[in-house]
């Protein structure tokens, strides 16, 4: 349809930003909007941010650090006032919350929660395949069904109020592994690391208007 | 949060098991070959791993069998080739000596990296890469021979052997940061045998850190064994997937029939 293909071109010049702020790797990101055939620029200043129709918040590593970086460079401000669709990954869904409890150090404040490690006899990190059931409708989740599995590194997880949350994956305790606030999207897993699955959640993200 | 019910004390998880394809690479080639010997080609790596990723492989493992370690470039572009077509875990090993090496490996697309030889000459240096990268992404490869009553760590494909006991090293290796064992029986490896169960199980027990079975799988009920007595968290198969006497897919099927939680 010629509609269709029209809507299609518009969404895949949408300009989409990868925030550097020098916690962790981009690359695995950037293969995957690649695949997606999505243009993309690593972007290492706030100012830069409002240039672009949707941000990408990566992380691996510890939130203390990762606070530390974020504010080095003004992050720490300017991410919670964007008003476009961001997605934040892994420790990015952490550093959205109020406060974590690795390093015990404050957070974004974009989702109300807390972040807490993992007290549990089962292997910790959560790392691997698990399921993601669904709670709530959300436009991240076309195409996707219930318990699809996604792939886990972590040893904290959020707590956060119910109606924000998404998906919930069971690890001795059951905790939210997708969460929505208005315009800010955050998974627990790595959807550049969870094949199909994955790339369709990514996929989603870039579509969104 | 809730804790989660559960009718046993064991804690409620989805968390699957895994099975790893493992890829020997040869200068930047997957070869296979039987006991290293005979080499042939078998094509390319990165369109290898993408159909075991297409085929239900919940993460991949790329071998360096490179004879000479001065040039890792052939290495280096690999890595950024299969990461740039597998959106899979993937771990890379082989000859591995240094945190910058590491550090290059990670930069480039790669999930984890295996060390072996450097780790048992240097145990600090899984402090060090633990430290610099976070320990889930540092996998401690452990060779190991029965001798007498017990196993011996080996070097350089079970030729060379240490004076570390199997079970002390590999404590020290997750006591120093490992966040994965890699168990490879070399008394099995090759023989299609299956597992060494009984070592599998007291390690698995022994320690909090995942262990990879790796050596002796020969069939469908090898795999089954190495996850339910081995206790193991995921195996890693060569052979008998890349001579396809079993699908990835027939393996899941089979294993998840036995009540084995798997990602279908």
């Amino acid at each position: 349809m010629r509609r269709g293909w029209f809507l299609d071109m518009i969404k895949r010049n949408m300009k989409i930003a990868i925030v550097d702020y020098k916690a962790g790797n981009l690359q695995n990101v950037t293969n995957a909007l690649n695949v997606l055939g999505r243009s993309f620029e690593i972007v290492k200043e706030p100012a830069e941010l409002f240039r672009f129709d949707k941000v990408i918040l990566p992380g691996v590593g510890a939130a203390a650090s990762a606070m530390t970086k974020l504010a080095e460079r003004g992050f720490d401000k300017a991410l919670p006032n964007l008003k476009v669709p961001v997605l934040g990954i892994c420790l990015g869904l952490q550093l959205s919350a109020d406060f974590s409890e690795e390093g015990n150090v404050k957070c974004l404040s974009i989702i109300p929660g807390r972040v807490k490690r993992f007290e549990t006899d089962l292997k910790v990190p959560h790392m691997g395949w698990n399921k993601v059931k669904i709670i709530q409708h959300s436009p991240l989740l076309t195409g996707l069904s219930d318990n699809d599995f996604f792939y886990f590194v972590h040893s904290y997880y959020l707590q956060c109020p119910k109606e924000l949350i998404v998906g919930e994956t069971t690890y001795d305790v059951i905790f939210p592994s997708i969460v929505q606030k208005g315009n800010f999207y955050a998974t627990q897993f790595h959807p550049e690391k969870s094949s199909k699955s994955g790339l369709q959640l990514l996929k989603n993200f870039c579509d969104l208007c | 949060m809730l804790k989660s019910k559960s009718e046993t004390s064991q804690p409620v998880s989805n968390l699957t098991k895994r099975i790893i394809p493992c890829l020997d690479v040869k200068e930047g080639r997957v070869v296979k070959g039987i006991n290293f010997e005979n080499l042939q080609d078998a094509g390319d790596p990165a369109e290898l791993g993408k159909r075991y990723s297409d085929e239900g492989a919940d993460e991949l493992v790329f071998l360096d069998i490179t004879a000479s370690k001065e040039n890792r470039q052939t290495l280096f572009e690999l890595v950024a080739k299969v990461a740039k077509q597998v959106f899979i875990p993937f771990t890379v090993g082989g000859g591995i000596r240094t945190v910058e090496e590491i550090r290059r490996l990670l930069q480039l697309g790669a999930d984890k990296v295996s060390i072996n030889t450097a780790a048992v000459l240097d145990s600090e240096f899984i402090s060090r890469a633990a430290l610099a990268f976070g320990q889930q992404c540092i996998v401690v490869a452990v060779d190991v021979k029965k001798k007498g009553n017990g196993y011996k760590v080996f070097l350089k494909g079970g030729t060379q052997e240490t004076t570390w006991d199997g079970l002390a090293w590999i404590k020290e290796a997750e006591k120093k940061g490992a966040g994965e064992i890699l168990l490879t029986s070399m008394d099995k490896d090759g023989t299609k045998s299956g597992y060494d169960l009984p070592f599998l199980k007291t390690v698995s027990q022994a320690v909090k850190t995942p262990v990879i079975a790796s050596g002796g799988a020969g069939s469908l009920e090898d795999l089954k064994a190495g996850l339910i007595e081995g206790r193991a968290d995921a195996v890693l198969i060569a052979s008998l997937f890349h001579y396809k006497e079993i699908s990835i897919r027939q393996a899941k099927d089979y294993l998840s029939g036995q009540g084995i939680p798997m990602r279908i």
